[in-house]
């Protein structure tokens, strides 16, 4: 929200463009400072609490289970910066865990990077249908995605009938995929970092990324500017799905038994850790890193009950908490900003 | 209430010409509502025809009363739900709270609290939980999407730590029995004649008080309803109160029915809540829809999934049917709407005050 202004105000004039520049790479500081912080505020007091959480087997246990959510989280913030919604990812997940892992019982030997191309392409399947129904249809993505969660996972439902893919089909090949490390650091970690590294490079240099942003703050003043909102949204879209469908293919990995129940709810969760990311839900700034360690944070919460053998019953409670406080900071500390902003331009207008 | 309309529904549009434009936009709207739930009626018509075809039990009595007990909650939680999307806002914490109140019904009783006192804490919790969604969205100013986001997990999140992983399910048979008796006399299970005098009550207010006409008049247009000296936030505070009360009610009936106080009592209903909402032909943007409508949908909603079991269709692909319709619902009026406008209408998606950066555009 914040960086919306400052966005809008950047063609201002070329007076303002530098000082207004210098604010914005501020603001966006801010806001992944604030969650980094938050996140090794909670890490050192955890620690001093119970040192065995930052155990390298435990670090290992963190980083894997935060693999799909940070994935995930990274579709959903390029769809939620240009102000629109992805609620269909834990429904796609769920359609491609089953389908690419069911490939290894009917295909004996067929190679892991073939089951990830599956994935991915069951998930830009689902996402080239939602970015069409959004884009040419022009009926609110909240609508469009509610409908295909149901409807995706109804499919699902319909393949997966009462089976379901076990371990024991799974070669080890893939299912080391979740455990093989190098130096303590899964490999999946790495690979998912630098996929999110590429995703949050696409969205602050690349022209189409900032254009997402734009559309994000005012779509129509985006169009206005040239700007192609429905080839945008629709590329948005197509990210999420695609992203979707290699994410389940690594939760199957994960997990190893995947039935029809694969991945539900997950889109709530992934759009809390977007939110509690610094993204802002209706469009148009936040980062995909901030979002990453947004999903970080969920799942150090989630390993931290563990250690300090609190209940994992509060878990829920506190993720929903922690997002109510995220976005209440966030709003609090972007009217201030906007009244920064006011006083600063009425100074340098004048 | 007529001023209210007038000033409220034309944005800043000053002068006398604006009743009458009010006026003539009122009666282009009017026919193309009606013939929205002209289709719902048709469409419950056409599930009742489909039903009796592919099973003869379909139209029994028994078959009715199944279908209402197990339908009632969701329709309940759908018509303070159809208010707030007029309104311009959205409540997704509808299940948890629903969740919440019933965690809380099952671990006072098991802590042997008399039963009307529960009853007291469990309206007097839904009270708090709408209080808490409706304050931070009104007084904050935070969009109430990432809001009710966030206390769905919340009051899903407090069923889980008052019940953990037990189940409560020792409830006095004179309560249970609600999930399978009807009222005496009559055929009606308890949870659809609630249901019935809540959806009166609704629409009373909604399409016969000045309150009602306000809740479109802010969905439409918020500031226009501010300058029209609408309470707004009032009025969007008591809305999400009365969803959380409602819930609440809801979750009590639930638990009744099932016999059983679980954590997950209603998980992922919300999702069921805002697609009935929708199929009712109420606008995702606010300002427009029916409680009709959206009462029709519930009905058209419980018919096709209890059809759908009865076909041996597999009951949990249901959703494909009921994501087309919805897909079809939120089409139709679009495609109508491009036709003769031509301008998309989710240009406007943020233009109410839900947006938290919204004031910033107009400076």
């Amino acid at each position: 929200m914040s960086a919306t202004v400052t966005a809008r105000r950047e063609p201002g004039g070329p007076s303002a463009n530098v000082s207004s520049r210098r604010l914005t790479e501020r603001v966006f500081r801010i806001r992944e400072f604030g969650i980094i912080a938050v996140l090794v505020v909670f890490v050192a007091i955890t620690m001093s609490i119970q040192p065995s959480f930052l155990d390298e087997q435990n670090i290992q246990f963190l980083l894997i289970n935060t693999t799909v959510f940070a994935l995930l989280a990274l579709g959903e913030t390029i769809v939620v910066v240009s102000r629109n919604v992805d609620l269909s990812i834990g429904s796609v997940l769920g359609l491609s865990a089953y389908l690419s892992a069911g490939l290894f019982g009917e295909h004996h030997g067929i190679p892991v990077p073939v089951v990830f191309l599956a994935g991915l392409g069951i998930g830009l399947a689902c996402g080239i249908a939602n970015g069409l129904m959004v884009a040419v249809g022009r009926v609110p993505s909240l609508v469009v995605t509610l409908a295909t969660l149901y409807i995706i996972r109804g499919i699902d439902t319909l393949i997966v009938g009462g089976n379901e893919v076990t371990a024991q089909t799974l070669p080890a090949a893939f299912t080391n995929i979740a455990h093989a490390s190098a130096g303590g650091v899964p490999y999946v970690a790495i690979a998912v970092a630098a996929v999110i590294g590429l995703g949050a490079y696409y969205l602050r240099a690349f022209r189409s990324g900032r254009e997402l942003y734009a559309i994000g703050s005012n779509p129509e003043a985006a169009r206005l500017a040239g700007i192609g909102v429905g080839r945008r949204v629709f590329t948005a879209f197509t990210i999420s799905g695609g992203i979707a469908g290699v994410a389940g293919v690594l939760w199957a990995a994960q997990y190893q038994t995947v039935d029809s129940l694969a991945g539900t709810g997950y889109e709530l969760t992934v759009i809390s850790a977007v939110v509690v990311g610094g993204v802002a839900i209706f469009g148009g700034s936040g980062s995909a890193v901030g979002a990453a360690v947004g999903a970080l944070l969920l799942s150090a919460i989630n390993s931290a009950l563990n250690v300090l053998g609190i209940s994992q019953l509060w878990l829920e409670a506190i993720a929903g908490f922690l997002l109510l406080v995220a976005i209440t900071l966030d709003r609090v500390i972007s009217v201030k900003l906007v009244a920064a902003l006011r006083r600063r331009s009425s100074g340098v207008g004048t | 209430m007529e001023p209210d309309l007038d000033t409220g529904s034309v944005p800043g549009g000053p002068g006398g010409e604006v009743s009458g434009g009010t006026a003539a936009l009122l009666r282009s709207a009017a026919p193309s509502a009606l013939r929205w739930e002209t289709g719902l009626a048709i469409l419950v018509v056409a599930i009742l025809v489909f039903g009796a075809m592919v099973s003869p039990q379909f139209l029994t009595s028994g078959n009715f009363f199944n279908t209402g007990v197990t339908s009632g909650e969701v329709a309940i939680m759908a018509l303070p739900m159809t208010l707030i999307v007029i309104s311009g806002e959205i409540d997704l914490s509808v299940a948890s709270t629903l969740g919440m109140s019933s965690a809380l019904l099952g671990y006072l009783w098991s802590k042997h609290w008399p039963m009307p006192a529960i009853f007291v804490m469990v309206l007097v919790l839904g009270l708090v939980a709408g209080l808490i969604n409706g304050l931070l969205v009104t007084r904050v100013g935070l969009p109430s999407l990432a809001v009710t986001i966030g206390t769905l997990a919340l009051y899903r999140g407090v069923a889980l730590i008052l019940l953990g992983p037990n189940t409560i399910s020792d409830f006095p048979a004179g309560y249970t029995n609600i999930g399978v008796l009807p009222i005496p006399h009559t055929q009606l299970p308890y949870n659809v004649a609630i249901f019935a005098v809540l959806a009166v009550i609704f629409g009373i207010v909604l399409h016969a008080t000045a309150a009602g006409r306000s809740i479109y008049a802010m969905g439409a247009s918020p500031a226009a309803a501010l300058f029209a000296g609408i309470r707004v936030k009032r009025i969007k505070t008591t809305l999400f109160v009365v969803s959380g009360m409602v819930c609440a009610l809801a979750g009590v009936l639930w638990t009744f029915r099932l016999a059983t106080a679980v954590q997950n009592n209603g998980y992922g209903e919300e999702l069921a809540v805002v697609a009935i909402v929708l199929l009712g032909g109420v606008s995702i943007f606010g300002g427009k829809g029916s409680l009709g409508g959206v009462v029709l949908a519930a009905v058209a909603f419980a018919g096709l999934q209890n059809a759908l079991l009865l076909t041996n269709f597999n009951q949990e692909a249901s959703g494909i049917v009921i994501g087309g319709l919805l897909l079809v619902s939120v089409f139709a009026p679009n495609l109508a709407a491009m036709r003769r406008t031509g301008l998309p209408r989710w240009a406007r998606f943020r233009g109410g005050h839900r947006s938290p950066a919204a004031g910033t555009g107009h400076d």
